[in-house]
Protein backbone atom coordinates (compact mmCIF):
# COMPACT_ATOMS: atom_id res chain seq x y z
CA UNK A 1 0.00 0.00 0.00
CA UNK A 2 1.30 3.69 -0.97
CA UNK A 3 2.04 5.79 1.68
CA UNK A 4 -0.10 9.02 2.05
CA UNK A 5 1.95 12.28 0.76
CA UNK A 6 1.14 14.03 3.79
CA UNK A 7 0.33 11.65 6.76
CA UNK A 8 -1.86 12.70 9.68
CA UNK A 9 0.73 11.66 12.19
CA UNK A 10 3.33 13.50 10.69
CA UNK A 11 5.23 10.56 8.53
CA UNK A 12 5.71 8.81 12.04
CA UNK A 13 5.46 5.34 10.95
CA UNK A 14 7.35 1.80 11.29
CA UNK A 15 7.51 -1.46 9.89
CA UNK A 16 6.08 -4.21 12.36
CA UNK A 17 9.26 -5.45 14.39
CA UNK A 18 9.73 -8.87 12.60
CA UNK A 19 8.52 -12.11 14.86
CA UNK A 20 7.09 -9.54 17.22
CA UNK A 21 3.48 -10.46 19.13
CA UNK A 22 0.32 -8.14 17.62
CA UNK A 23 -0.05 -7.28 20.82
CA UNK A 24 2.41 -6.71 24.37
CA UNK A 25 0.69 -4.77 27.30
CA UNK A 26 3.66 -5.08 29.94
CA UNK A 27 2.15 -3.97 33.50
CA UNK A 28 0.15 -1.94 32.38
CA UNK A 29 -1.63 1.19 34.61
CA UNK A 30 -4.28 3.81 33.17
CA UNK A 31 -6.27 6.50 34.67
CA UNK A 32 -8.20 8.32 33.38
CA UNK A 33 -6.87 12.35 32.96
CA UNK A 34 -7.77 14.89 35.37
CA UNK A 35 -8.69 11.30 37.95
CA UNK A 36 -6.31 9.93 40.51
CA UNK A 37 -7.88 6.30 40.40
CA UNK A 38 -6.15 3.88 38.41
CA UNK A 39 -9.31 2.17 35.86
CA UNK A 40 -6.56 -0.37 34.86
CA UNK A 41 -4.07 -1.63 37.15
CA UNK A 42 -0.68 -3.59 36.52
CA UNK A 43 -2.26 -5.31 33.61
CA UNK A 44 0.42 -7.25 31.09
CA UNK A 45 -1.07 -9.40 27.98
CA UNK A 46 0.26 -11.05 24.80
CA UNK A 47 -1.79 -11.38 21.97
CA UNK A 48 0.36 -13.33 19.39
CA UNK A 49 -0.30 -12.52 16.08
CA UNK A 50 -3.76 -14.00 14.08
CA UNK A 51 -5.16 -14.41 17.96
CA UNK A 52 -9.20 -13.53 18.66
CA UNK A 53 -9.05 -12.60 22.25
CA UNK A 54 -12.25 -11.41 24.65
CA UNK A 55 -11.75 -8.91 27.23
CA UNK A 56 -14.95 -10.21 29.10
CA UNK A 57 -15.62 -8.34 32.65
CA UNK A 58 -18.53 -6.27 33.54
CA UNK A 59 -19.40 -2.67 33.08
CA UNK A 60 -16.35 -0.67 35.14
CA UNK A 61 -13.59 -3.47 34.77
CA UNK A 62 -11.32 -1.75 32.27
CA UNK A 63 -12.14 -3.61 29.33
CA UNK A 64 -12.62 -0.43 27.10
CA UNK A 65 -9.87 1.57 29.09
CA UNK A 66 -7.48 -0.76 27.82
CA UNK A 67 -8.33 -1.07 24.57
CA UNK A 68 -8.03 3.19 24.61
CA UNK A 69 -4.81 2.94 25.96
CA UNK A 70 -3.66 0.68 23.33
CA UNK A 71 -5.22 3.03 20.77
CA UNK A 72 -3.56 5.84 22.15
CA UNK A 73 -6.77 7.60 23.44
CA UNK A 74 -5.31 7.37 27.04
CA UNK A 75 -2.19 8.43 28.69
CA UNK A 76 -0.22 5.37 29.78
CA UNK A 77 0.39 5.82 33.75
CA UNK A 78 2.86 3.11 34.21
CA UNK A 79 4.39 0.13 32.25
CA UNK A 80 4.17 0.01 28.36
CA UNK A 81 2.44 -1.25 25.13
CA UNK A 82 3.87 -2.73 21.94
CA UNK A 83 1.99 -2.85 19.18
CA UNK A 84 3.58 -5.26 16.66
CA UNK A 85 6.81 -4.60 18.50
CA UNK A 86 6.51 -0.58 18.09
CA UNK A 87 4.84 2.26 20.58
CA UNK A 88 1.02 3.28 20.10
CA UNK A 89 1.07 5.62 17.54
CA UNK A 90 3.82 4.30 15.48
CA UNK A 91 1.47 2.89 12.50
CA UNK A 92 -1.74 4.26 12.96
CA UNK A 93 -3.05 2.49 10.31
CA UNK A 94 -2.40 -0.84 11.13
CA UNK A 95 -4.98 -0.49 14.29
CA UNK A 96 -8.45 -0.17 14.10
CA UNK A 97 -10.70 0.64 16.81
CA UNK A 98 -14.37 0.10 17.23
CA UNK A 99 -16.03 2.73 19.58
CA UNK A 100 -18.92 2.30 21.75
CA UNK A 101 -21.59 3.17 19.81
CA UNK A 102 -22.28 6.17 22.39
CA UNK A 103 -19.13 8.17 21.21
CA UNK A 104 -20.08 8.78 17.73
CA UNK A 105 -22.67 11.75 17.19
CA UNK A 106 -25.45 10.32 15.02
CA UNK A 107 -27.29 13.03 14.00
CA UNK A 108 -24.49 14.51 12.09
CA UNK A 109 -25.51 15.00 8.32
CA UNK A 110 -23.89 12.05 7.12
CA UNK A 111 -24.54 8.88 5.09
CA UNK A 112 -23.41 5.27 6.47
CA UNK A 113 -21.22 4.80 3.20
CA UNK A 114 -19.38 8.09 3.85
CA UNK A 115 -18.78 7.24 7.85
CA UNK A 116 -17.49 3.73 6.07
CA UNK A 117 -15.09 5.79 3.79
CA UNK A 118 -13.87 7.69 6.82
CA UNK A 119 -12.22 4.19 7.93
CA UNK A 120 -9.79 5.15 4.62
CA UNK A 121 -8.83 8.43 5.75
CA UNK A 122 -5.78 7.02 7.55
CA UNK A 123 -4.38 6.23 4.31
CA UNK A 124 -4.95 9.68 2.57
CA UNK A 125 -3.45 11.84 4.66
CA UNK A 126 -4.16 15.66 4.81
CA UNK A 127 -5.36 16.83 1.30
CA UNK A 128 -5.74 13.52 0.00
CA UNK A 129 -9.32 12.69 -1.33
CA UNK A 130 -10.69 9.10 -1.27
CA UNK A 131 -9.48 7.20 -4.50
CA UNK A 132 -11.74 4.64 -6.98
CA UNK A 133 -9.58 1.94 -4.82
CA UNK A 134 -10.68 3.82 -2.13
CA UNK A 135 -14.30 3.62 -2.63
CA UNK A 136 -14.78 0.02 -4.20
CA UNK A 137 -13.23 -1.12 -0.78
CA UNK A 138 -15.86 0.71 0.67
CA UNK A 139 -18.28 -0.72 -1.46
CA UNK A 140 -17.11 -4.53 -0.76
CA UNK A 141 -17.32 -3.70 3.28
CA UNK A 142 -20.71 -2.16 2.91
CA UNK A 143 -21.66 -5.47 1.21
CA UNK A 144 -19.83 -8.09 3.82
CA UNK A 145 -21.56 -6.51 6.37
CA UNK A 146 -25.23 -6.62 4.36
CA UNK A 147 -25.10 -2.97 4.62
CA UNK A 148 -25.91 -2.09 0.80
CA UNK A 149 -29.36 -1.10 0.37
CA UNK A 150 -28.98 0.82 3.49
CA UNK A 151 -26.03 2.67 2.16
CA UNK A 152 -27.27 6.01 1.72
CA UNK A 153 -29.03 6.85 4.99
CA UNK A 154 -28.59 9.36 7.28
CA UNK A 155 -26.81 7.81 10.26
CA UNK A 156 -29.16 8.69 13.25
CA UNK A 157 -31.89 6.66 10.57
CA UNK A 158 -30.10 3.54 11.24
CA UNK A 159 -31.29 0.68 13.60
CA UNK A 160 -28.94 -0.01 16.73
CA UNK A 161 -27.53 -3.03 15.30
CA UNK A 162 -27.11 -1.39 11.54
CA UNK A 163 -25.09 1.58 13.35
CA UNK A 164 -23.26 -1.41 14.77
CA UNK A 165 -22.20 -2.75 11.73
CA UNK A 166 -21.81 0.42 10.21
CA UNK A 167 -18.94 1.07 12.52
CA UNK A 168 -17.35 -3.00 11.90
CA UNK A 169 -17.72 -2.00 8.26
CA UNK A 170 -15.58 1.12 8.80
CA UNK A 171 -12.63 -0.60 11.05
CA UNK A 172 -12.75 -3.35 8.19
CA UNK A 173 -12.84 -0.75 5.27
CA UNK A 174 -9.45 0.65 7.31
CA UNK A 175 -7.88 -3.05 6.18
CA UNK A 176 -5.78 -3.18 9.85
CA UNK A 177 -4.10 -5.70 10.90
CA UNK A 178 -4.87 -4.90 14.69
CA UNK A 179 -8.84 -4.48 15.16
CA UNK A 180 -9.74 -3.20 18.77
CA UNK A 181 -13.20 -3.74 19.07
CA UNK A 182 -15.08 -2.14 21.97
CA UNK A 183 -18.23 -4.21 22.89
CA UNK A 184 -18.98 -5.24 18.90
CA UNK A 185 -21.75 -7.17 20.09
CA UNK A 186 -23.54 -5.00 22.69
CA UNK A 187 -27.36 -5.03 22.45
CA UNK A 188 -27.73 -5.80 18.84
CA UNK A 189 -30.11 -7.96 17.26
CA UNK A 190 -29.42 -11.98 16.11
CA UNK A 191 -28.53 -10.64 12.35
CA UNK A 192 -25.81 -7.77 13.15
CA UNK A 193 -25.18 -11.06 15.97
CA UNK A 194 -24.63 -13.88 12.81
CA UNK A 195 -22.78 -11.57 10.45
CA UNK A 196 -21.02 -10.58 12.76
CA UNK A 197 -19.77 -13.52 14.04
CA UNK A 198 -18.94 -14.33 9.94
CA UNK A 199 -16.71 -11.30 10.54
CA UNK A 200 -14.51 -12.57 12.82
CA UNK A 201 -14.20 -16.13 11.35
CA UNK A 202 -13.30 -14.02 8.15
CA UNK A 203 -10.75 -12.06 9.92
CA UNK A 204 -9.31 -14.91 11.45
CA UNK A 205 -9.01 -16.69 8.10
CA UNK A 206 -6.83 -13.86 6.83
CA UNK A 207 -4.56 -14.08 9.70
CA UNK A 208 -6.12 -10.80 11.67
CA UNK A 209 -5.63 -9.88 14.97
CA UNK A 210 -9.11 -9.09 16.80
CA UNK A 211 -9.44 -8.25 20.74
CA UNK A 212 -12.50 -7.45 21.64
CA UNK A 213 -14.29 -6.35 24.66
CA UNK A 214 -17.74 -8.18 25.71
CA UNK A 215 -19.86 -8.78 28.75
CA UNK A 216 -21.62 -11.27 26.91
CA UNK A 217 -20.20 -14.84 27.71
CA UNK A 218 -22.99 -16.80 25.21
CA UNK A 219 -21.01 -17.84 22.56
CA UNK A 220 -17.20 -16.85 23.42
CA UNK A 221 -15.82 -20.12 22.56
CA UNK A 222 -17.41 -20.04 18.98
CA UNK A 223 -16.03 -16.42 17.67
CA UNK A 224 -12.76 -16.66 20.05
CA UNK A 225 -9.63 -18.25 20.18
CA UNK A 226 -9.22 -17.48 24.11
CA UNK A 227 -10.96 -15.12 26.83
CA UNK A 228 -9.33 -12.36 29.43
CA UNK A 229 -11.10 -11.88 32.50
CA UNK A 230 -11.07 -8.14 33.89
CA UNK A 231 -12.41 -7.07 37.28
CA UNK A 232 -11.89 -3.55 38.69
CA UNK A 233 -9.26 -2.41 36.55
CA UNK A 234 -7.26 -6.22 37.18
CA UNK A 235 -6.46 -9.29 35.01
CA UNK A 236 -8.52 -11.96 37.38
CA UNK A 237 -8.64 -16.28 37.06
CA UNK A 238 -11.16 -17.48 35.09
CA UNK A 239 -14.69 -18.09 37.03
CA UNK A 240 -15.30 -21.92 36.68
CA UNK A 241 -16.59 -23.71 33.90
CA UNK A 242 -15.61 -19.90 31.59
CA UNK A 243 -14.10 -20.23 28.37
CA UNK A 244 -10.57 -19.25 28.33
CA UNK A 245 -9.21 -20.84 25.28
CA UNK A 246 -5.61 -21.05 24.31
CA UNK A 247 -4.10 -18.89 27.03
CA UNK A 248 -2.36 -15.32 25.95
CA UNK A 249 -2.12 -13.24 29.28
CA UNK A 250 1.38 -13.85 31.15
CA UNK B 1 -41.72 52.09 -12.42
CA UNK B 2 -41.20 48.88 -13.48
CA UNK B 3 -40.38 46.35 -11.39
CA UNK B 4 -36.79 45.70 -13.53
CA UNK B 5 -36.38 49.45 -12.86
CA UNK B 6 -37.01 49.31 -9.52
CA UNK B 7 -34.63 46.37 -8.56
CA UNK B 8 -31.98 47.73 -10.85
CA UNK B 9 -31.89 51.45 -9.68
CA UNK B 10 -30.33 51.33 -6.01
CA UNK B 11 -27.52 49.65 -8.12
CA UNK B 12 -26.62 52.89 -10.26
CA UNK B 13 -24.87 53.73 -6.99
CA UNK B 14 -21.12 53.09 -6.37
CA UNK B 15 -21.72 52.77 -2.58
CA UNK B 16 -24.66 50.50 -3.38
CA UNK B 17 -22.59 48.07 -5.44
CA UNK B 18 -20.17 47.79 -2.80
CA UNK B 19 -22.50 46.94 -0.62
CA UNK B 20 -24.44 44.60 -2.63
CA UNK B 21 -20.73 42.88 -3.35
CA UNK B 22 -19.80 42.99 0.17
CA UNK B 23 -23.48 41.47 1.78
CA UNK B 24 -22.63 38.59 -0.84
CA UNK B 25 -19.20 37.71 0.08
CA UNK B 26 -19.82 37.94 4.14
CA UNK B 27 -22.96 35.71 2.90
CA UNK B 28 -20.91 33.08 1.80
CA UNK B 29 -18.03 32.83 4.14
CA UNK B 30 -20.57 33.15 7.28
CA UNK B 31 -23.01 30.41 6.22
CA UNK B 32 -20.11 28.40 4.84
CA UNK B 33 -18.74 28.40 8.23
CA UNK B 34 -21.87 28.79 9.97
CA UNK B 35 -22.62 25.24 8.85
CA UNK B 36 -19.78 23.40 11.60
CA UNK B 37 -20.98 26.25 14.14
CA UNK B 38 -23.97 24.89 14.10
CA UNK B 39 -23.27 20.78 13.64
CA UNK B 40 -20.67 21.23 16.10
CA UNK B 41 -22.27 23.35 18.77
CA UNK B 42 -20.35 26.10 19.14
CA UNK B 43 -23.21 29.11 18.58
CA UNK B 44 -22.51 30.38 21.72
CA UNK B 45 -18.76 30.80 20.84
CA UNK B 46 -19.66 32.38 17.90
CA UNK B 47 -21.89 34.78 19.34
CA UNK B 48 -19.19 35.76 21.82
CA UNK B 49 -16.63 36.40 19.65
CA UNK B 50 -18.26 38.72 18.00
CA UNK B 51 -18.48 40.49 21.00
CA UNK B 52 -15.24 40.44 21.95
CA UNK B 53 -13.91 42.07 18.90
CA UNK B 54 -15.59 45.15 20.27
CA UNK B 55 -12.39 46.62 22.30
CA UNK B 56 -9.84 45.71 19.68
CA UNK B 57 -12.01 47.94 17.15
CA UNK B 58 -12.56 50.72 19.76
CA UNK B 59 -8.78 50.54 20.60
CA UNK B 60 -7.85 51.02 16.88
CA UNK B 61 -10.45 53.59 16.28
CA UNK B 62 -8.98 55.77 18.88
CA UNK B 63 -5.58 55.35 17.75
CA UNK B 64 -6.52 55.48 14.18
CA UNK B 65 -5.11 52.07 13.00
CA UNK B 66 -6.74 50.11 11.51
CA UNK B 67 -10.25 48.79 12.50
CA UNK B 68 -9.61 45.79 11.03
CA UNK B 69 -6.16 45.27 11.94
CA UNK B 70 -7.45 45.94 15.85
CA UNK B 71 -10.66 43.72 15.51
CA UNK B 72 -8.44 40.62 13.96
CA UNK B 73 -6.30 40.65 16.93
CA UNK B 74 -8.67 40.96 19.42
CA UNK B 75 -11.00 37.84 17.69
CA UNK B 76 -7.98 35.59 17.29
CA UNK B 77 -6.55 36.22 21.27
CA UNK B 78 -9.83 35.59 21.82
CA UNK B 79 -10.46 32.33 19.64
CA UNK B 80 -6.92 30.82 21.11
CA UNK B 81 -8.22 32.24 24.21
CA UNK B 82 -11.58 30.45 24.30
CA UNK B 83 -9.93 27.22 23.15
CA UNK B 84 -6.96 27.68 25.83
CA UNK B 85 -9.72 28.09 28.72
CA UNK B 86 -11.90 24.93 27.59
CA UNK B 87 -8.70 22.35 27.73
CA UNK B 88 -9.17 22.65 31.47
CA UNK B 89 -11.02 20.74 33.16
CA UNK B 90 -11.78 23.14 35.83
CA UNK B 91 -14.51 25.69 34.32
CA UNK B 92 -16.65 24.30 31.71
CA UNK B 93 -16.73 25.61 28.59
CA UNK B 94 -19.75 27.77 28.35
CA UNK B 95 -19.06 29.19 31.64
CA UNK B 96 -15.54 30.30 30.17
CA UNK B 97 -16.82 31.73 27.32
CA UNK B 98 -19.67 34.02 29.18
CA UNK B 99 -16.81 35.42 31.19
CA UNK B 100 -14.57 36.02 28.66
CA UNK B 101 -17.69 37.57 26.30
CA UNK B 102 -19.22 39.81 28.39
CA UNK B 103 -15.55 41.05 29.78
CA UNK B 104 -14.18 42.11 26.56
CA UNK B 105 -17.46 43.86 25.68
CA UNK B 106 -18.20 45.69 28.59
CA UNK B 107 -14.47 46.56 28.04
CA UNK B 108 -14.86 48.11 25.04
CA UNK B 109 -18.06 50.01 25.97
CA UNK B 110 -16.04 51.65 28.74
CA UNK B 111 -13.57 52.43 26.30
CA UNK B 112 -16.19 53.76 24.03
CA UNK B 113 -17.25 55.82 27.23
CA UNK B 114 -14.53 57.50 27.36
CA UNK B 115 -14.80 59.33 24.30
CA UNK B 116 -17.48 62.23 24.02
CA UNK B 117 -18.91 61.69 21.05
CA UNK B 118 -18.13 58.27 19.34
CA UNK B 119 -20.04 58.56 15.96
CA UNK B 120 -19.18 55.16 14.79
CA UNK B 121 -20.68 53.44 17.73
CA UNK B 122 -24.05 52.40 16.34
CA UNK B 123 -22.47 51.16 12.85
CA UNK B 124 -20.17 49.32 14.70
CA UNK B 125 -22.69 47.62 16.86
CA UNK B 126 -25.47 47.33 14.09
CA UNK B 127 -23.45 47.49 11.23
CA UNK B 128 -23.96 49.45 8.44
CA UNK B 129 -23.01 47.61 4.85
CA UNK B 130 -23.94 50.59 2.65
CA UNK B 131 -20.83 52.32 4.18
CA UNK B 132 -18.09 49.42 3.30
CA UNK B 133 -15.60 51.59 1.78
CA UNK B 134 -13.23 49.80 -1.62
CA UNK B 135 -10.17 48.64 0.70
CA UNK B 136 -12.43 47.27 3.22
CA UNK B 137 -14.43 45.45 0.69
CA UNK B 138 -11.03 44.25 -0.66
CA UNK B 139 -10.26 42.42 2.84
CA UNK B 140 -13.59 41.34 2.70
CA UNK B 141 -12.80 39.42 -0.60
CA UNK B 142 -9.48 38.24 1.08
CA UNK B 143 -11.09 36.60 4.25
CA UNK B 144 -13.99 35.19 2.54
CA UNK B 145 -11.36 33.13 -0.09
CA UNK B 146 -9.02 32.21 2.32
CA UNK B 147 -11.97 30.68 4.46
CA UNK B 148 -13.77 28.81 1.52
CA UNK B 149 -10.15 27.71 0.51
CA UNK B 150 -9.18 26.34 4.30
CA UNK B 151 -12.87 24.89 4.72
CA UNK B 152 -12.66 22.85 1.40
CA UNK B 153 -9.04 21.80 1.78
CA UNK B 154 -9.78 20.49 5.62
CA UNK B 155 -13.17 19.73 4.64
CA UNK B 156 -12.81 15.90 5.34
CA UNK B 157 -11.11 15.89 8.66
CA UNK B 158 -13.30 19.03 9.99
CA UNK B 159 -16.10 16.83 9.31
CA UNK B 160 -14.76 13.89 10.73
CA UNK B 161 -13.84 15.10 13.68
CA UNK B 162 -17.06 16.96 14.18
CA UNK B 163 -19.14 13.65 14.51
CA UNK B 164 -16.55 11.31 15.36
CA UNK B 165 -13.23 13.31 17.03
CA UNK B 166 -12.27 9.74 18.68
CA UNK B 167 -11.48 8.11 15.41
CA UNK B 168 -9.78 11.17 13.89
CA UNK B 169 -7.26 10.92 17.18
CA UNK B 170 -6.85 7.36 16.62
CA UNK B 171 -5.77 7.92 13.32
CA UNK B 172 -3.55 10.53 14.15
CA UNK B 173 -5.97 13.55 13.13
CA UNK B 174 -5.27 16.16 16.14
CA UNK B 175 -9.17 17.06 17.39
CA UNK B 176 -7.90 19.54 19.05
CA UNK B 177 -5.81 21.74 15.84
CA UNK B 178 -8.61 21.50 13.65
CA UNK B 179 -10.91 22.99 16.44
CA UNK B 180 -8.42 25.81 16.82
CA UNK B 181 -7.91 26.31 13.46
CA UNK B 182 -12.32 26.80 13.34
CA UNK B 183 -11.80 29.02 15.58
CA UNK B 184 -9.25 31.45 13.51
CA UNK B 185 -11.32 31.31 11.04
CA UNK B 186 -14.24 32.10 13.18
CA UNK B 187 -12.04 34.92 14.24
CA UNK B 188 -11.89 36.56 10.56
CA UNK B 189 -15.43 35.54 9.38
CA UNK B 190 -16.79 37.38 12.20
CA UNK B 191 -14.30 40.63 11.39
CA UNK B 192 -15.42 40.57 7.49
CA UNK B 193 -19.90 40.21 8.67
CA UNK B 194 -19.06 43.30 11.68
CA UNK B 195 -19.19 45.71 9.02
CA UNK B 196 -22.38 44.13 7.57
CA UNK B 197 -24.65 43.35 10.59
CA UNK B 198 -22.32 44.49 12.99
CA UNK B 199 -20.87 43.15 16.52
CA UNK B 200 -24.56 42.40 17.76
CA UNK B 201 -26.22 40.88 15.30
CA UNK B 202 -22.81 38.71 13.38
CA UNK B 203 -23.95 35.47 14.81
CA UNK B 204 -27.28 35.45 13.21
CA UNK B 205 -25.50 34.99 9.91
CA UNK B 206 -23.47 32.57 11.21
CA UNK B 207 -26.13 30.78 12.64
CA UNK B 208 -29.31 31.19 11.27
CA UNK B 209 -28.88 30.36 7.78
CA UNK B 210 -27.48 27.11 8.59
CA UNK B 211 -29.84 26.40 11.11
CA UNK B 212 -32.46 26.95 8.58
CA UNK B 213 -30.57 24.40 5.96
CA UNK B 214 -30.17 21.90 8.88
CA UNK B 215 -33.95 21.86 8.88
CA UNK B 216 -34.31 21.46 5.06
CA UNK B 217 -31.45 18.47 4.16
CA UNK B 218 -29.57 15.82 5.78
CA UNK B 219 -26.72 16.23 3.68
CA UNK B 220 -23.76 18.42 4.38
CA UNK B 221 -22.86 19.13 0.79
CA UNK B 222 -26.52 20.99 0.35
CA UNK B 223 -27.01 22.39 3.63
CA UNK B 224 -23.69 24.14 2.46
CA UNK B 225 -25.68 25.32 -0.63
CA UNK B 226 -29.21 25.99 0.90
CA UNK B 227 -27.33 27.87 3.96
CA UNK B 228 -25.35 29.75 1.62
CA UNK B 229 -28.57 30.70 -0.71
CA UNK B 230 -30.10 32.08 2.08
CA UNK B 231 -27.19 34.19 3.70
CA UNK B 232 -26.92 36.04 0.29
CA UNK B 233 -30.90 36.03 0.08
CA UNK B 234 -30.99 38.18 3.21
CA UNK B 235 -28.14 40.39 2.26
CA UNK B 236 -29.84 41.51 -0.99
CA UNK B 237 -33.09 41.94 0.51
CA UNK B 238 -31.62 43.76 3.67
CA UNK B 239 -29.89 45.99 0.79
CA UNK B 240 -33.52 46.79 -0.90
CA UNK B 241 -35.33 47.51 2.66
CA UNK B 242 -32.48 49.91 3.52
CA UNK B 243 -32.47 51.72 0.05
CA UNK B 244 -36.46 52.44 -0.09
CA UNK B 245 -37.74 51.96 3.39
CA UNK B 246 -34.30 53.39 4.84
CA UNK B 247 -34.14 51.21 7.57
CA UNK B 248 -31.38 49.81 9.11
CA UNK B 249 -29.46 47.50 6.67
CA UNK B 250 -28.27 44.94 9.00
CA UNK B 251 -31.25 44.51 11.01
CA UNK B 252 -32.85 44.27 7.70
CA UNK B 253 -30.82 41.90 7.02
CA UNK B 254 -31.07 39.74 10.07
CA UNK B 255 -34.67 40.10 9.64
CA UNK B 256 -34.80 38.92 6.59
CA UNK B 257 -32.76 35.38 7.10
CA UNK B 258 -34.97 35.17 10.46
CA UNK B 259 -38.18 35.13 8.32
CA UNK B 260 -36.35 32.49 6.10
CA UNK B 261 -35.72 30.01 9.00
CA UNK B 262 -39.50 30.30 9.69
CA UNK B 263 -39.84 29.27 6.37
CA UNK B 264 -37.53 26.76 6.79
CA UNK B 265 -39.16 25.79 9.93
CA UNK B 266 -42.30 25.42 8.45
CA UNK B 267 -41.63 23.40 5.56
CA UNK B 268 -39.41 21.10 8.15
CA UNK B 269 -42.57 20.46 10.20
CA UNK B 270 -45.12 20.01 7.44
CA UNK B 271 -42.81 17.08 6.00
CA UNK B 272 -42.51 15.16 9.76
CA UNK B 273 -46.11 15.72 9.46
CA UNK B 274 -46.25 13.67 6.26
CA UNK B 275 -43.56 11.34 6.51
CA UNK B 276 -44.92 7.72 6.79
CA UNK B 277 -44.29 5.73 10.38
CA UNK B 278 -41.27 3.71 9.54
CA UNK B 279 -41.33 0.51 11.95
CA UNK B 280 -37.49 0.10 11.73
CA UNK B 281 -36.31 3.83 12.87
CA UNK B 282 -36.17 5.02 16.43
CA UNK B 283 -38.65 8.07 16.20
CA UNK B 284 -36.44 9.69 19.06
CA UNK B 285 -33.60 9.63 17.05
CA UNK B 286 -35.57 11.53 13.39
CA UNK B 287 -34.84 14.75 15.36
CA UNK B 288 -32.80 17.77 13.21
CA UNK B 289 -29.28 17.79 13.61
CA UNK B 290 -29.78 20.95 15.43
Amino acid sequence: MSEPMLPYSGGYHHDPIPGAPALVVERLSVAYPGTKRLALRDVSLIVPVGARVALVGANGAGKSTLLKAVAKLLPIRSGAIYIYGNAPGGCHHRVAYLPQRGDIDWRFPITLRRLVLTGRYVHLGWLNRPSQHDKSIVEAVIDQLHLSDLAERQIAQLSGGQQQRALLARALAQEADLLLLDEPLNAVDADTRAIISAVLANLRGQGKTVIAATHDLGRLETDFDSAVYLADGREIIAPPDAFVGEKVSV
Amino acid sequence: MNVIEWLIAPFRYGFMQTALIAAVLVGLSCASIGVYVVLRRMAFIGDALAHTVLPGLVVAYLNQWNLFGGALIAGVVTALGIGWLSRREAIREDTAIGIMFTGMFALGILLISTVRSFRDLTHILFGNVLGVTPDELVLIACITVMTLILLALFHKELELTSFDPTHAEVIGVRANALRYLLLILLAFTVVSSIQVVGVVMTSALLITPAAAAALLTQRLSRMFVIAVVIAILSGIVGLYASFYADVSSGAAIVLTATTLFGAAWIIHSVRRARQPEDEEIDETQMEPVL
